[in-house]
């Protein structure tokens, strides 16, 4: 039931890490604007009873982050203001600036009412506890009445 | 199975730079996220500049299903770069802030801009 977290996504994903590896290999190193096209980069992990999401968003203020989780379609936005120094020349100038807008799908039992975020050396890291519901239970089995 | 060898790895990558001059010196940023100070190191050997900083994905234990676009274990970001003769290199300053690394490295004396006094005659 948790499977339907980006599934095919996941094993998109998975063919690609595989070829970067590969020139990884040939190349010797990795560029570092890898996942450029979907910025910031996130984790996802499930666990039975919660949904821990990290983003590496380095050098952004906090309280210009804007988090929402609906149903469970976590959504982070925000701007960095890196590259845009004034009246100086830029002689290298590879860091993402401007306005991200990234969503994540999560698995359907994310608790919106559940949510805490904290933001530490660049990384932002949003943990969703799941609802109850969605935790494997014990099922006794009863004796029949009677006996 | 696959998980704990994963975690144990070390990923070595180069963090994305910007690199700004203007009239006193030049001013070095870069991406470092996850890095703490405790973890940054920061090196000049002749006119090499290399930093090399440490972060630590950790993970919770017995994961379900996992999307991840950020590699697990240890990340190091290292880099190096060559310094021009300008600069001033017993000069460099470090700050790291939200894993941003921000070095700033005056140009020497000789090349700073001067303000020449007019005496009067």
């Amino acid at each position: 039931m948790f499977t339907n977290i980006n599934n095919f996504e996941a094993g998109l994903f998975d063919r690609f890490r595989r070829l970067e590896r590969e020139m990884d290999q040939v190349f010797g190193q990795a560029s570092s604007a890898r996942f450029s096209t979907t910025y910031p980069p996130v984790n996802v992990a499930v666990t039975e009873g919660r949904i821990d999401v990290d983003m590496f968003i380095p050098g952004v203020d906090p309280k210009r982050l804007s988090i929402t989780l609906h149903k469970n379609l976590l959504t982070v936005k925000g701007e960095r203001d890196a590259g845009m120094e004034k009246g100086v020349e830029y002689s290298r100038k590879e860091r993402f600036g401007g306005e991200f807008h990234r969503a994540v799908n999560l698995p359907e039992d994310a608790d919106s009412e559940k949510v805490d975020a904290a933001y530490e050396n660049g990384v932002l890291h949003i943990t969703i506890q799941r609802r109850e519901s969605a935790k494997p239970r014990q099922i006794e089995v009863k004796s029949p009445v009677g006996e | 199975m696959s998980d704990k060898r994963d975690m144990a790895k070390e990923w070595i990558r180069r963090p994305a730079a910007d690199i700004f001059e203007d009239k006193s010196g030049i001013t070095l940023q870069a991406d470092m996220p996850g890095v703490s100070r405790e973890r940054l190191d920061i090196r000049v050997e002749q006119d090499r500049l290399s930093i090399d900083g440490s972060s630590v994905i950790a993970e919770p234990a017995e994961v379900q299903t996992r999307y991840s676009e950020i590699e697990l274990g240890t990340i190091r970001y290292q880099r190096s770069f060559t310094l021009n003769s300008e600069l001033d290199v017993d000069k460099v300053d470090a700050s790291l802030k939200d894993g941003v690394l921000t070095l700033r490295i005056p140009k020497r004396e000789q090349y700073q801009p001067r303000k020449i006094e007019v005496r009067m005659a």
